[in-house]
């Protein structure tokens, strides 16, 4: 009891400690101006003490619950032992298919342009979970392949006038070409060269853009590119909105199908031994280079498509839009809903777009808050938010075991 | 006594080195078919890293590899990547056991069918009739395995939570899912209790004569080693010194003294 | 000639300061092979720190290379207690888990350093105070190299000097290199090695911090924002040199600035940040090892 208090007493004054600098005094070297703030070391002290002992609490939990795995003992919440039931589970997402569906009807157009965006993050999470969360392929630079697809359509359709159900597709396929390209010397590396090499990849396609201007006109970027077109009809700002919307949870349904069907194949086990462990998934004949490429390419080609139908939706693209932030929130997504899980990214894409969407006063914090939970996802509950469901398998195996027992 | 059989796997002259240090040092073996034939020596010796040149997890410096299908050509392994070797019916374990942990005991031994089967992503997509029937035939091939090695109760668990001789046998179900002819075990029964260890050995044997799989196993259990393999190779510091029956073995003074060696060491 | 040698003494300077930061790197990955994602940060804040000791003085009146030198060593303070907490919440508690958590810990907190000093500071940049003068001996000389790049290499060079003594000499410095070869075998023979470990993030975030305040002063300005690319850029000078390698991670440096600072003076600058990047590339493609380090082969 005493011991915890010393603890967090001293936890506190080291953080009153660490943060007195940036937190209390602010310079303006412009205007020669020092304001002190001396309140905020109340709340550093109080907020540092309070948490420390949240954080323990947190630390001794998770070691319990590691030795129990150990032990054999399953700990399931009751939001798991939900998802399992196939019955219940079908039928939650029958109810939230209506719902979807119905959205736009209810809603005005600003809610409905809010939920395009986190559908284009859902499709972002979903592609990025491919490479990140069921191979293991940490992919810093995601956004690059999001900008070739929203570029492609912004070119092609500022020189060539093409339409976007013709670049839709051809998005997609771009994204992935660059995907192999882009992959093939790079995915032998270990997982963290990796990272930062795909990072690269991001600056390298922002940088490219800004400065390539004969192509991309630069920073200034592409105006008055064309929305979706439906069989010739005109449509008004809302209506097509609408009609984005509806193309968007058409993409969704699509990609849970593929993904789902994808992660339990023999390419998807082959994915996810591979993040496991890769030297004994050579050593079983799984051919590395190959299921790795695959892995990126599919997902390349998801943030292809779905950059179509961003620059489709916007109407205008710049370098801007496609920065390591972007990648950042993506990862995010990923990490939070939890690795490899489909059902936990739709629900963490869901929650880092809307909840600042919705929050206003937590805006200025998202960034912040999404980096400090990334750091405590993977200390407390680096399954995330849904852990991966598994597949049952059906077996009739032989029922005469005699030689054992 | 081997002379007439057919010669699976030929090694000859095998080196190979880590920067200054010479692991393995020109070292020949053969296993033929039907036999079960045994690595020993002591800690450091060399042996996993013979495994590890084989089945070209490592490209060794010199030397040898060569692999006799029956029925088939002979190919030359050096250099070839592990799931190559593995795709022409060579598979292994390994010594640190190396099981995909969070995926549960039956997908592991799945993961071992993925080089005889084929469906790529397309089909995975589309899901065809083709590609349900060779997921059903994975599931039941893999199944069936896990009843041989004893581990059907476990089938659902996560690989991570099984017990240790558990892990190992589990090791050797995924092993013999990629429809080997010849099967490599490094320690297999390291850190098993004595009666884990004789269900073990009774559990090779029976591999080896149902399925017709030829075993090279490493192993520092001498018992097990004595009663079931034959022939017996000796490595010491990288160098073979020693071949022959158990007989043979138990009785040569280099294999004594070496042995002899590493107790005064511990 | 001129123009050659002032890049040439330009690049020695940025490439010196890459190899400050690129040390901390080498260091981190030596012992837990892991890239401290958010040591580009730790950089960012040692120089941010520099400012505000350094602004309060001048604002309230002080001025001249004292204060630099009294900044310099309050930012070093801070940069090593921010290092030594950062490995301790976000790396320690995931010893041993699945290969990439530490690292997308890593990546959350470098996301959530450079928030923090956005929030606490400014999206800003602010200019840094003058505080090297001009030394009169360097006038002859000054339009090839000025005393702030006389003061930065200089600085560098005995700090490096400091460093190699202590790794070399020291019985700190045997532990941490017994740690590097084998974590499990240094513990085993009675190193505590999670200090070592901590000592590491210590000493990489002192030099970072070092690296920040001379940048600082010599490029004149701060921002939350400055760490994430010269972080990049000194990952980039320890792959290069060879990760775990001291002398890679210099050797590294000094070559990334002088490719930066030729390619910008006799090509174009449009492409300088992306130079990097493509060099890291190809040196992971064609010598993963990178200049100086040992190709290890995993052990099965
Ligand atoms: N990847 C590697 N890099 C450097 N040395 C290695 C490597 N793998 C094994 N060794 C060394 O090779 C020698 C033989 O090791 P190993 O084959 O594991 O022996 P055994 O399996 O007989 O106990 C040991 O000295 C070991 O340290
Ligand atoms: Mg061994």
């Amino acid at each position: 009891m005493l011991q915890d208090f010393k603890q967090s007493l001293v936890v506190s004054l080291w953080f009153v400690f660490l943060t007195f600098p940036l937190l209390v005094v602010r310079v303006n070297t412009i205007e020669n101006v020092v304001v002190w703030r001396w309140s905020n070391i109340l709340w550093v002290a109080i907020g540092s003490f309070v948490l420390s002992y949240f954080w323990r609490f947190l630390l001794l939990r998770r070691n319990r619950r590691q030795k129990q795995a150990e032990e054999g003992i399953a700990s399931y919440g009751p939001l798991q032992a939900a998802l399992d039931n196939i019955l219940l589970r079908n039928r939650a997402m029958a109810v939230l298919l209506v719902l979807a569906l119905i959205f736009p009807l209810i809603f005005d157009t600003y809610q409905t342009n809010i939920m395009v965006t986190a559908l284009i993050f859902v499709v972002l999470g979903l592609g990025l979970n491919i490479g990140v969360g069921l191979a293991g392929l940490l992919d810093l630079g995601y956004v690059a392949f999001f900008g070739v697809g929203a570029y492609s359509y912004a070119i092609l359709n500022y020189y060539f006038d093409l339409g976007f159900w013709i670049v839709l597709p051809i998005g997609g396929i771009l994204g992935c070409l660059f995907g192999i390209v882009l992959g093939f010397p790079i995915l032998r590396l270990r997982g963290d060269y990796l990272a930062i090499v795909t990072l690269g990849f991001g600056m390298i396609f922002k940088v490219m853009m800004e400065n390539w201007e004969t192509l991309s006109l630069g920073p200034s970027g592409i105006a008055n590119i064309d929305r979706p077109g439906f069989f010739g009809v005109q449509m008004s700002l809302a209506q097509s909105t609408t009609y984005i919307y509806y193309i968007m949870i058409a993409l969704v349904v699509l990609t849970i199908i593929v993904t789902n069907r994808l992660k339990n194949s023999r390419v998807g086990r082959a994915w996810i031994a591979l993040r496991e462990d890769e030297i004994a998934c050579v050593a079983m004949g799984i051919d590395m280079a190959r299921t790795k490429l695959s892995a990126y390419a599919l997902g390349a080609f998801w943030a292809g498509i779905v950059g179509v139908i961003f620059a489709a939706k916007t109407t205008f693209i710049n370098p801007a839009s496609f920065t390591f932030m972007e990648s950042a929130i993506i990862l995010s997504i990923v990490v939070l809903g939890g690795m490899g899980s489909i059902l936990g990214v739709i629900l963490g894409a869901f929650i880092l777009v809307l909840l600042p969407e919705y929050l206003r006063a937590f805006s200025e914090y998202r960034m912040l808050v999404f980096g400090a939970a990334m750091v405590l996802m993977m200390i407390f509950r680096p399954q995330g938010l849904i852990s991966n469901l598994r597949q049952i398998y059906q077996y009739k195996g032989t029922k005469d075991k005699t030689a054992h027992d | 006594m081997t002379e007439n059989k057919h010669k699976l796997l030929e090694v000859k002259g095998l080196t190979m080195d880590f920067g200054g240090l010479r692991a393995v040092d020109s070292v020949s073996l053969a296993v033929h078919e039907g036999e079960i034939a045994a690595l020993i020596g002591p800690n450091g010796a060399g042996k996993t890293t013979f495994f590890n040149c084989v089945t070209g997890i490592y490209t060794p410096t010199s030397g040898d590899i060569l692999l006799h299908p029956k029925g088939l050509e002979t190919r030359r392994l050096n250099g070839l990547k592990p799931n190559k070797v593995t795709e022409m019916g060579l598979a292994r374990t390994f010594q640190n056991i190396r099981l995909f942990s969070s995926m549960t005991v039956l997908e592991n031994v799945m993961i071992g069918r993925h080089c005889r089967t084929r469906s790529g992503i397309f089909r995975s997509i589309i899901r065809n009739r083709g590609v349900r029937e060779e997921e059903q035939e994975i599931v039941e091939t893999s199944y069936r395995l896990l009843e041989k090695v004893g581990l059907e109760k476990f089938v659902n668990e996560f690989a991570r939570n099984l017990p240790y001789g558990a892990q190992r046998r589990l090791e050797i179900a995924r092993a013999l899912a990629t429809d080997p002819f010849l099967l490599l075990l490094d320690e297999p029964a390291a850190g098993m209790n004595p009666y884990e260890t004789s269900e073990l050995d009774q559990l090779i044997c029976r591999i080896s004569e149902e399925e017709q799989i030829a075993i090279l196993l490493i192993e520092h259990d001498m018992k097990l080693v004595m009663k079931i393999s034959n022939p017996i190779y000796v490595m010491e510091y990288g160098k073979k010194i020693a071949q022959g029956s158990p007989l043979d073995i138990r009785d040569n003074p280099k294999v004594i003294e070496a042995y002899l060696g590493e107790e005064v060491d511990a | 000639m001129e123009y050659f040698l002032e890049l040439f003494f330009s690049g020695l300077t940025r490439g010196s300061i890459y190899a400050l930061i690129a040390l901390g790197y080498t260091m981190v990955y030596g012992i837990i092979q892991l890239i401290n994602f958010a040591h580009g940060e730790i950089y960012m804040i040692g120089a941010f720190v520099a400012l505000i000791v350094a602004g309060v003085c001048t604002i309230y009146g002080l001025s001249g290379f004292a204060i630099l030198i009294l900044a310099a060593a309050i930012a070093a303070v801070y940069a090593a207690a921010y290092g030594y907490t950062l490995e301790k919440i976000a790396y320690r508690p995931l010893r041993g888990s699945p290969r990439l958590s530490p690292l997308i810990s890593a990546i959350g907190m470098s996301i959530f350093l450079q928030n923090y000093v956005l929030l606490a500071q400014t999206p800003d940049f602010l200019p840094f105070p003058r505080l090297i003068p001009d030394f009169a001996f360097m006038d002859d000389v000054a339009h090839i190299i000025g005393s702030p790049e006389l003061v930065i290499l200089v600085t560098t060079l005995i700090t490096m000097v400091l460093l190699t003594l202590l790794i070399k000499k020291t019985r700190v410095g045997k532990a941490m290199r017994a740690t590097q070869q084998d974590l499990n075998m240094a513990r085993l023979v009675g190193i505590n090695v999670d200090r070592v470990i901590s000592l590491t993030f210590v000493i990489g975030s002192v030099l970072a911090a070092i690296g920040g305040v001379l940048v600082a002063s010599y490029i004149g300005q701060v921002s939350f924002y400055i760490g994430f690319l010269a972080g990049i850029k000194a990952f980039t000078a320890a792959v290069l040199g060879g990760i775990g390698s001291i002398p890679g991670a210099v050797l590294g440096g000094l070559i990334i600035g002088w490719s930066e600072s030729f390619a910008a003076g006799y090509i174009s600058s449009d492409y300088e940040d992306v130079l990097t990047f493509v060099l890291l590339v190809v040196i992971l493609i064609v010598r993963p090892a990178g200049i100086l380090g040992k190709v290890r082969k995993q052990k099965v």
